[in-house]
């Protein structure tokens, strides 16, 4: 078995020893819930689809994700952990993928528990499956690229509540970047290009492409480069670390 | 064989490890002596590869870590101090996700995971969590989780630090085996341990070498060595006459209990003639001891002031 893998095993593990992920999967689907049928007007739009469900994952995640992600490193500082698992015979990549990707799946079964709402769509009507599929896809590529982000600046501290507030921080940054209250804002005071380049920055624009079910390489790649980028800055800190 | 090469370490302008050679052979066991904050941890961190030198390298069975630092992690077993482990984990799952990392094979892996837990009593806690342990199994678990790739080369970090004498004593016993074919460094700041285990003593402080010798080498250091102490309990001898000998430079009585010690001239024998001083006096002497010489004596001499001042001179 490689490291990587290993690692993300363990991880995995640590996750349901505790009752932490349980907690979470129940405040997700709670919330996921909530969202969808009092705010986004599941019923009453009167269309099968789970349009509404997607459109609140964004702020779902803003909350959530950095709740998985704080602990990933800073926990490893605190704990000493880090001294014993940077000593083994593996990279500093390695283990960030192994972290990363046992994070990742965790978030993909909290989406995948979602599914009775899925089912639910199918029993009321005759919804584009295809596209709720490439919805699932987006959120869980948006909640991978939150995830990186706060991988990376779980690095930084080791204090979770700090890794926690910075992730928030940047990934609601990402959300509103292409809104338009935002880049109205810095019309005039900014030139157009930059105002564009900005806009291309936003989270919430691909995702919203992709869970329309325009599955455009642009999108996912978006998403594949934001999470190896944070993913190399967190090693890359880590690697710092070890020569301040 | 470990070895260090001009090995420096700097936070700032604190110098935590500065300049440090040390070699460590297979067959020795190396002590890393010093007081605490001396920069014996620092050193040993650098060498299994979790900080980066400043300056200078060091080698594990050959591998440099900077060069090839997966290669001089797979040769070496470590016991970080204080032995972190994963608290949330069991004992058994703890060690097969060491066994998974380091790649041991299903086959390999099985056969050191039953040969480790036998050899550190583990079998009665396999399946409890890590956190629910008490301090020596901990120390035990983490050194379990060294050995477990039976790596030519180990480095234990304060192994006893914390531990009771009766665990002190199983993990030297523990070290003592492996020593044989194995290099082992190990750190601490109880002399005890140094007598009790280790064939060579590096003594650091602020980071430099201060000392690189045998423990015995070290004792003769030591004013005590070769000094004659003894108790002659109400009765009046006479430092005069002790005094008189050729061979002797000083005498002490201790001002507790009265014990008397003789400390000789430079190279020259004097329980003989102390000995043969007392009968010849018809002196009652409860006991008679000839001085090895006292490390923690050498210790403090060496680590503080004066020793620094004239080794750097």
């Amino acid at each position: 078995m490689s490291p990587t893998m290993a690692v993300m095993r363990r991880e995995l593990r640590s996750y349901f020893v505790t009752p932490v992920a349980y907690v979470f999967l129940v405040i997700f689907l709670v919330l996921a819930g909530i969202l969808t049928f009092y705010t986004g007007d599941f019923y009453e739009r009167g269309q099968a689809d789970l349009q509404p469900f997607f459109t609140m994952h964004p702020w779902l995640y803003l909350i959530l994700v950095p709740a998985v992600s704080m602990r990933l490193w800073a926990e490893e500082e605190k704990g000493g952990t880090l001294e014993l698992l940077l000593t083994l015979p593996l990279t500093l990549r390695q283990a960030m993928l192994g972290k990363f990707f046992a994070a990742w799946l965790f978030l993909g079964l909290a989406l995948a528990l979602t599914a009775p709402l899925w089912i639910t769509v199918n029993y009321l009507g005759s919804p584009d499956n295809g596209v709720i599929l490439a919805g699932y896809l987006g959120s869980w590529l948006m909640a991978g690229a939150f995830l990186a982000i706060g991988a990376c600046l779980s690095t930084l501290t080791r204090s979770q509540v700090v890794a926690f507030i910075l992730t928030a921080l940047i990934c609601v940054l990402l959300i509103l970047a292409g809104q338009p209250q935002v880049l109205d804002f810095f019309q005039g005071a900014l030139p157009r290009k930059l105002i564009n380049g900005v806009a291309h920055l936003s989270m919430l624009r691909h995702f919203e492409a992709i869970a329309r079910g325009v599955l455009d390489a642009r999108d996912l790649l978006y998403f594949l480069l934001t999470i190896l980028a944070w993913l190399a800055a967190g090693v890359l800190v880590l690697d710092l670390k070890r020569t301040r | 064989m470990i070895e260090t090469d001009q090995l420096t370490r700097r936070y700032g302008h604190l110098t935590a490890v500065d300049a440090l050679s040390i070699r460590a052979e297979p067959g020795q066991v190396l002590g890393l002596l010093g007081p605490n904050g001396a920069g014996k941890s620092t050193a040993m961190r650098m060498i299994a590869g979790f900080l980066a030198p400043t300056s200078g390298t060091a080698r594990v069975c050959g591998h440099d870590v900077r060069r090839e630092p997966l290669r001089a992690k797979r040769a070496l077993g470590y016991l970080p101090e204080g032995a972190p482990s994963y608290g949330e984990m069991t004992v058994r799952e703890f060690l097969v996700f060491i066994a998974r990392v380091r790649g041991l094979r299903a086959e390999v892996g099985y056969r050191r995971f039953e040969e480790v837990v036998g050899r550190l009593q583990l079998e009665d806690v396999l399946e409890q969590c890590i956190d629910t342990l008490s301090k020596g199994l901990r120390r035990r678990v983490g050194l379990a989780q060294a050995i477990l790739h039976d790596p030519p080369v180990l480095m234990l970090d304060e192994p006893t630090d914390g531990l009771d004498p009766n665990q002190k004593h199983a993990v030297r016993q523990l070290i003592d085996a492996m020593a044989r074919e194995r290099t082992i460094l190990i750190s601490t700041h109880l002399l005890e341990e140094v007598h009790a285990l280790c064939n060579r003593v590096v003594i650091i402080a602020r980071g430099r070498l201060l000392a690189d010798a045998t423990p015995a080498e070290l004792e003769q250091r030591s004013r005590y060595h070769g000094a004659v102490s003894f108790s002659a309990p109400g009765s009046g001898v006479s430092q005069e006459m002790l005094g008189r000998l050729p061979q002797v430079a000083s005498i002490e009585v201790d001002p507790l209990d009265g014990r008397i010690t003789v400390f000789p001239k430079p190279g020259v024998r004097i329980l003989e003639p102390v000995e043969e001083l007392l009968r010849q006096q018809g002196l009652e002497v409860s006991e008679i001891q000839l001085e090895r010489g006292r490390l923690d004596e050498v210790f403090r001499h060496i680590t503080t002031g004066a020793g620094a001042a004239e080794r750097t001179a």
